[in-house]
């Protein structure tokens, strides 16, 4: 607990959380909107909106920080606020390992007619085969080949792990003051990611393209499109976020002892990181 | 002005705890007939007192009060569980009420109570931690008794399979090869409709009513294996004790064995939609010998149904067996008028696709469009139905086809 | 509340800015606790205008108001607008006023994101509002929303529903990070955990909850707008999905939803009971862990909700046994008040009444959730009345009434002027009786056998059905009375004294009354 609250930053009133508001709004009901036929211009006005505010509302408070606004009780804030917020990112990937987990344990074994469910098979699923992977027993969107834990998943499995490795090497920079280790230790990560996601992108053009393995592929294509690809954007926030504060850090915004946004870049990195191990172990390798 | 007999007549309970006055009272409400504010609130406070005088009578209590005993083993056992969580209820608050109430009247600052200054026993902490412990073990034990007996489905005489519909129930009997649905009765679903101007009372049972009852015989373990068709309904006769879901793509199961004959009404007890609350059940309990019989009727009228697909219809008839289908199976969600619910169900009224390619059309009826709540009709409907519905849709409400679609049609496409 | 500027430890702050843009862009903590309860009250107001709606097509067999689809459409709104429309930000806007003056501290601990996350609110409620007028009609299919009736067999504004979901657990979770960092990081020096008051304990472990499971509800709804749009088979069992899967999914976050609703209430009235008895809470550290407890167990027990899916009775057992075990830290908090009272000095203000009666009627709403916790017996109480009953129960005279009381605790300290107590008090005896009428009768009609989200039932269930929409009509009647107690009461009064309650424990009553603008710049010093 702090010592004291005298001098806590209280900001001024502000219009950029309204200038979000809006643009949420008019992000999401023009998705929707476009879901149904309408065009797309809403849904992109909206995003705009959005990229706009949180240029506005992050330059304000990088400037306030570099003003020395924020004494050490408002980074404890900080940190505290962003480690929930990954905690928040947990439950949410939870919630799709959740189905995963539930598809593969309970709901196909049952198909099959595992459990108090023998004659769900003998009824309506016959010759239905319990096994993983699969895309259920109404053959949801056809053969399909499933995709192999060893070529580009294994490799993307170390760019992401070296990744972690050179945020790490940048930190250490930082922390003894070495600007060069900084800046070339966030550049690699920065390039990693990048690569990550070029990966990723050839390996979605595979299995479309030559696997026949689409989100429509039944349970097995579901779960690995909504796993990887939510954890692929996850991938694309945080390389954005690091690009930012490599440039931040070009800048020379960074000391030794006031980095907060650093740290939560990197916290937020290392989140996806292992996000990532669960996935290439229960998405890829044990199927 | 309804009479108070009439709508006595439609009670599935003989008991009752509340007089005609309630019914008249709903009237002057609505301003119907001419009564002074002051009887208006006489006849409100009959109502409550009437309420608490049957409260306070015993009798009346079992059965619009509580929850029916049932008729079955394990619906007797589930009334006695609740009987007892009831009581042990009753006592827990009592004992916590008498002390909050003590306190109110004792410990007040205007009877100049001082307050006194504890907060803190671990004592007594202790005690009330483990008391509803001890309690909550002993409710444990007979729930697991009874709930592993209730899920028990093993060593079935008859297996029925139950499938839900939007809105309607499919009762197949595995072991007799017979099918058949049952929808809401005709006259409770025409007195149901939006200000329809029928009165409920006019019927027995109203909404509890339909055309073809499931019919099960008596002392036999009978299995139904439920699911749907569609979204999840819920397949409940209270006086068997339990309800159990049916999801679609998946059977889930329970039991039952009757002693006495008799009929047996429930309901839908899951959201599925529009008509959920109209969706009742309807299970006739037989002797095995008058089982057997209607086992047999059943048969013999399929066979009847199936002959009639080969002669050739005319017009007429086909529009006014039309109708009939129309209303019963495709009014709810097209509307009797055929103008569906705009953005949930298409009209059939106008459509240019209900008078345009006859073979789109019955290919939509007969298999419907995957994916939405229109059913594939050809596993529901006989031949007959079929050709008839798909006519009288292509001309009626207005629409001008002038087509006609023949039983034997449909049954080349089986 | 023209009195803002009279804030006497002024040096360096100004009072609240004047004028719209005030309320738009606020970053103080009083004005955005102020917004979240005008918007849960208009919220409030409109759910209930639609329970209206419900029980008069109830008021008599047969269909005389609605077509079932938008009957069912008004029941599912009326829940949703309750629950996440009234309740919670109801709660938020509590602890946005209340946390920092009670634990001494000079604001939330991220202002900015404050406003924001109330600022989300009144565009969501937007979105799910206009899911009413477009084609299809709004959600019907209950606010449970379960798959595949909201999914294949839902209209097209669904989808608007869907981010409509998002954009409320959005603000959830960012008020949430807010009240979590503010109790953790902004306590005056000397305010140990330990010490803080039990509405502050009972919003942090609240708060926890919300974080855990707001995330999980967003993925239930993304999965659905995915099955929806983009074909995926989550739901669909024909791919290998159960559409009894979406329910696990949903009361993972539904059932730790219930206790989000009433931790917050259990903390007012652990307030509001020591004040009016002049007798320090029973049990102070029992009460927290009671609370933790609660918390945590509310994480296991999700599945009573699905007694009836067909879950292999293993899964029955087991989600009985855990869920009847949460009557054992709620009946130590119920105990732990009655002894508070026990030999107590008691008065009866506003506050105190609805707080007794928040402590009977949540009791009595308690013992038919454990009755339903027993899973045989919920075979039966599953999906009827009972179960309307039950959750009116401990939402109604549980969360609402704990919110009602919490407003007139602190109405003078925001105001600065006492509610009129004859109005009051009328208030109250108006609402404990007609609740009683409204909700009393349902569980007959329940246990008698009549379904839930039924828009026509059989006669036998006429009485009672008629007994409860008088209840109702009465009832509602009552909130809108209670709308012009609270005008009357911002407009002028008796004034309020800077301790407002007789011997009121806490720093909320060192402050002035109204609450200057900016308290507590300056740490107050806790022995
Ligand atoms: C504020 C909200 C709230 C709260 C606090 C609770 C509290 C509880 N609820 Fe409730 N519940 C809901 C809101 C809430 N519920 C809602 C909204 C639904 C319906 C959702 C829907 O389907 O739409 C629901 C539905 C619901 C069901 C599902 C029923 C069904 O659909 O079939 C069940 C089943 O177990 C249940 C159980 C419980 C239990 C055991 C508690 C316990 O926490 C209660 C504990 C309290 C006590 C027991 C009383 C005090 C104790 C004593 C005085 C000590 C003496 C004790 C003993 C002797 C043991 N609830
Ligand atoms: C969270 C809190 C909450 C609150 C406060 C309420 C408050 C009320 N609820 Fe509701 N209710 C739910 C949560 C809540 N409910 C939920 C979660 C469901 C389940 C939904 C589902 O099944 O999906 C439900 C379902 C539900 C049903 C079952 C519907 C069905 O199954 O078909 C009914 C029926 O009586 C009902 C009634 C009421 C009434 C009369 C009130 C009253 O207390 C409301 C009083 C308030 C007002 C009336 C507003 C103020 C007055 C005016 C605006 C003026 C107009 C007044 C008059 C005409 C008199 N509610
Ligand atoms: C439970 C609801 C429901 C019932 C009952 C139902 N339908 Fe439909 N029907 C639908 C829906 C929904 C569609 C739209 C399907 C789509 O989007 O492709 C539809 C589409 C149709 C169409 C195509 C209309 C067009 O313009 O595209 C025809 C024809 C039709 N139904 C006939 C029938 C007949 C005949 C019956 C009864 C035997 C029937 N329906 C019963 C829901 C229903
Ligand atoms: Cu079928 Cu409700
Ligand atoms: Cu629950």
């Amino acid at each position: 607990m702090s010592a004291s609250n005298e001098g806590y930053y209280l900001p001024e009133p502000s219009h950029w959380p309204i200038v979000g508001s809006i643009g949420i709004f008019l992000m999401l009901g023009g998705f929707a909107n476009f879901l149904h036929g309408g065009s797309w211009i809403i849904m992109a006005t909206g995003f705009a909106v959005v990229v706009y505010m949180l240029f506005g509302w992050f330059g304000m408070v990088i400037n306030e920080s570099q003003n020395g606004k924020y004494n050490a009780q408002v980074d404890m804030s900080f940190r505290w606020g962003m480690s929930w917020f990954i905690f928040s990112e947990v439950m949410f990937f939870a919630a799709f390992f959740g189905t995963l987990f539930y598809a593969r344990i309970f709901s196909i074994p049952w198909l099959g007619g595992a459990s108090n469910n023998v004659m769900t098979p003998e009824l309506l699923w016959q010759g239905f085969e319990a096994v993983w992977p699969t895309n259920g027993p109404g053959n949801v969107g056809g053969d399909y080949e499933v995709m192999g834990a060893w070529g580009l998943p294994a490799i993307n499995t170390l760019l992401l792990l070296s990744s972690g490795v050179t945020v790490t090497i940048a930190h250490w920079g930082l922390k003894e003051g070495n600007r060069t280790k900084l800046i070339l230790g966030l550049w690699a990560t920065v390039a990693l990611g990048a690569a990550f996601l070029a990966c990723q992108v050839l390996e979605y053009g595979e299995a479309y393209n030559h696997m026949n393995l689409t989100i429509e592929s039944g349970m097995y294509g579901t779960t690995f499109f909504m796993l990887t690809g939510f954890h692929g954007l996850h991938v694309t926030l945080g390389a954005t976020m690091l690009l930012v504060i490599t440039l931040r850090a070009m800048k020379g915004h960074f000391t030794h002892e006031n980095h907060f946004a650093f740290e939560a870049v990197a916290w937020y990195w290392h989140f996806v990181d292992v996000v990532w191990l669960g996935l290439f172990i229960f998405v890829y390798w044990l199927v | 002005m309804l009479a108070s007999k009439s709508w006595r007549a439609g009670h599935t309970n003989a008991h009752w705890p509340l007089d005609s006055q309630t019914r008249i009272f709903a009237l002057q409400l609505l301003n119907i007939g001419e009564i002074t504010p002051v009887t208006r609130i006489k006849n409100l406070l009959g109502t409550l007192f009437g309420a608490v005088f049957a409260i306070a009578s015993g009798d009346a209590a079992a059965y619009v009060f509580n929850m029916p005993k049932g008729v079955t083993d394990i619906s007797r056992q589930v009334y006695g569980l609740h009987m007892m969580i009831f009581w042990i209820s009753v006592v827990a608050c009592i004992a916590v009420f008498a002390v909050m109430i003590y306190s109110i009247f004792m410990h007040r600052k205007d009877k100049g109570a001082v307050a006194s200054t504890f907060h803190e026993s671990t004592t007594v902490e202790v005690i009330w931690t483990t008391l509803p412990m001890l309690v909550l073990i002993a409710v444990a034990v007979p729930a697991t008794a009874t709930l592993l007996a209730l899920e028990d489905t093993r060593n079935a005489d008859l297996n029925i399979q139950v499938t839900g519909f939007q809105w309607k129930w499919r009762y197949t009997y595995l072991d007799e090869g017979i099918e058949f649905f049952s929808t809401l009765d005709a006259e409770h679903n025409k007195i149901r409709q939006v200000r329809s101007g029928l009165d409920p009372a006019s019927v027995e049972h109203y909404l509890m009513e339909v055309d073809n009852p499931i019919v099960v015989p008596i002392n036999q373990k009978i299995r139904f294996l439920i699911t749907s068709n569609d979204v999840i309904h819920n397949w409940w006769v209270p006086a068997l004790g339990w309800k159990q879901d049916a999801v679609p793509g998946f059977i889930n199961d329970g039991w039952t064995e009757l002693s006495e004959p008799g009929t047996y009404r429930g309901k839908c007890a899951e959201l599925c939609g529009k008509d959920h609350g109209f969706m009742p059940i309807v299970l006739i309990a037989k002797t095995e010998a008058d089982y057997a019989t209607w086992v047999d009727e059943q048969k013999a009228s399929a066979a009847a149904e199936a002959n009639s697909a080969d002669r050739v219809w005319d017009m007429a008839d086909l529009m006014s067996k039309g109708e009939q289908v129309y209303n019963t199976s495709c009014a709810g969600c097209h509307q009797v008028s055929g103008a569906g619910l705009p953005g949930v169900f298409p009209a059939i009224a106008g459509s240019a696709f209900a008078m345009g390619d006859p073979s789109a059309h019955i290919d939509v009826v007969f298999n419907g469009a995957t994916g939405t709540a229109m059913q594939a009709f050809g596993a529901q409907l006989s031949d007959v139905d079929l050709a008839a519905v798909i006519t009288y849709e292509r001309n009626a409400f207005g629409n001008d086809a002038g087509d006609m679609v023949q039983p034997a049609t449909i049954k080349a496409l089986r | 509340m023209s009195t803002a500027t009279a804030a006497h430890d002024d040096h360096h702050d100004h009072g609240a800015p004047a004028g719209l843009m005030r309320w738009v862009y606020t970053t103080n903590h009083k004005d955005i606790g102020t917004l979240y309860l005008w918007f849960s009250f208009v919220m409030f107001m409109i759910g209930g205008s639609f329970a209206m709606v419900i029980r008069a097509e109830l008021f008599m067999p047969g269909m005389q108001v609605v077509d079932p689809q938008f009957f069912n459409s008004m029941t599912t709104m009326h829940g949703l607008l309750m629950v996440f429309g009234a309740i919670m930000p109801a709660m938020v806007g509590l602890a946005n006023w209340q946390i920092p003056l009670m634990i001494g501290a000079p604001d939330m601990a991220l202002p900015r994101m404050n406003n924001w996350s109330f600022w989300i609110l009144p565009f969501a409620g937007t979105m799910l509002l206009s899911t009413m007028f477009m084609e299809g009609g709004g959600p019907a299919f209950g606010w449970t929303f379960y798959a595949p009736l909201s999914t294949t067999f839902a209209p097209d504004s669904t989808d608007f529903f869907i981010f409509a979901i998002h954009m409320l657990g959005f603000s959830s979770i960012m008020g949430s990070i807010n009240v979590i960092a503010t109790v953790l990081n902004m306590r005056a020096p000397g305010m140990t955990l330990m010490k803080m008051p039990l509405f502050v304990w009972t919003w942090l472990i609240t708060a926890f909850l919300l974080i855990a499971v707001m995330p999980v509800l967003a993925g239930a709804v993304t999965m659905m707008l995915t099955d929806r749009n983009f074909g995926t088979s989550f739901f669909s069992a024909a791919g290998g999905g159960d559409p009894v899967m979406f329910q696990h999914v949903f009361w993972f976050f539904g059932h730790p939803e219930v206790y989000i609703m009433i931790l917050p209430a259990f903390g007012v009235v652990s307030q509001i009971i020591p004040t009016f008895a002049r007798k320090p809470l029973f049990g102070y550290a029992s009460m927290v862990y009671a609370t933790a407890s609660i918390a945590f167990l509310s994480f296991i027990v999700w599945a009573h909700h699905m007694f009836t899916v067909g879950m292999p009775v293993a899964g029955e057992l087991y989600f009985m046994y855990a869920t009847v075990m949460i009557a054992v830290p709620t009946a130590v908090k119920v105990f732990n008040w009655a002894a508070t009272m026990w030999r107590g000095s008691m008065t009866f203000e506003p506050p105190m009444l609805w707080a007794l009666a928040f402590v009977f009627l949540f009791t009595l709403g308690g013992f038919t959730g454990l009755m339903m916790g027993v899973a045989p017996s919920d075979m039966q109480y599953h999906d009827t009345y009972f179960i309307v009953a039950h959750f009116h129960y401990v939402l109604v005279t549980g969360a609402l009434f704990g919110i009602i009381a919490a407003v007139y605790y602190w109405l003078p300290k925001w105001t600065g002027y006492y509610p009129d107590d004859r109005l009051s008090k009328l208030h109250f005896w108006w609402s404990a009786i007609s609740v009683n009428v409204l909700f009393f009768p349902q569980h007959f009609l329940g246990l008698a056998g009549m379904p839930r989200r039924i828009p026509d039932y059989s006669l036998q269930f006429a009485d009672w059905n008629m007994v409860s929409s008088i209840g109702g009509f009465a009832f509602g009647l009552g909130q809108v009375f209670f709308f012009f107690i609270i005008v009357k009461t911002i407009r002028g009064g008796e004034k309020a004294t800077d301790e407002c309650w007789e011997d009121a424990q806490g720093l909320e009553w060192t402050i002035a009354s109204p609450a200057p603008y900016h308290t507590f710049v300056t740490p107050p010093e806790i022995k």
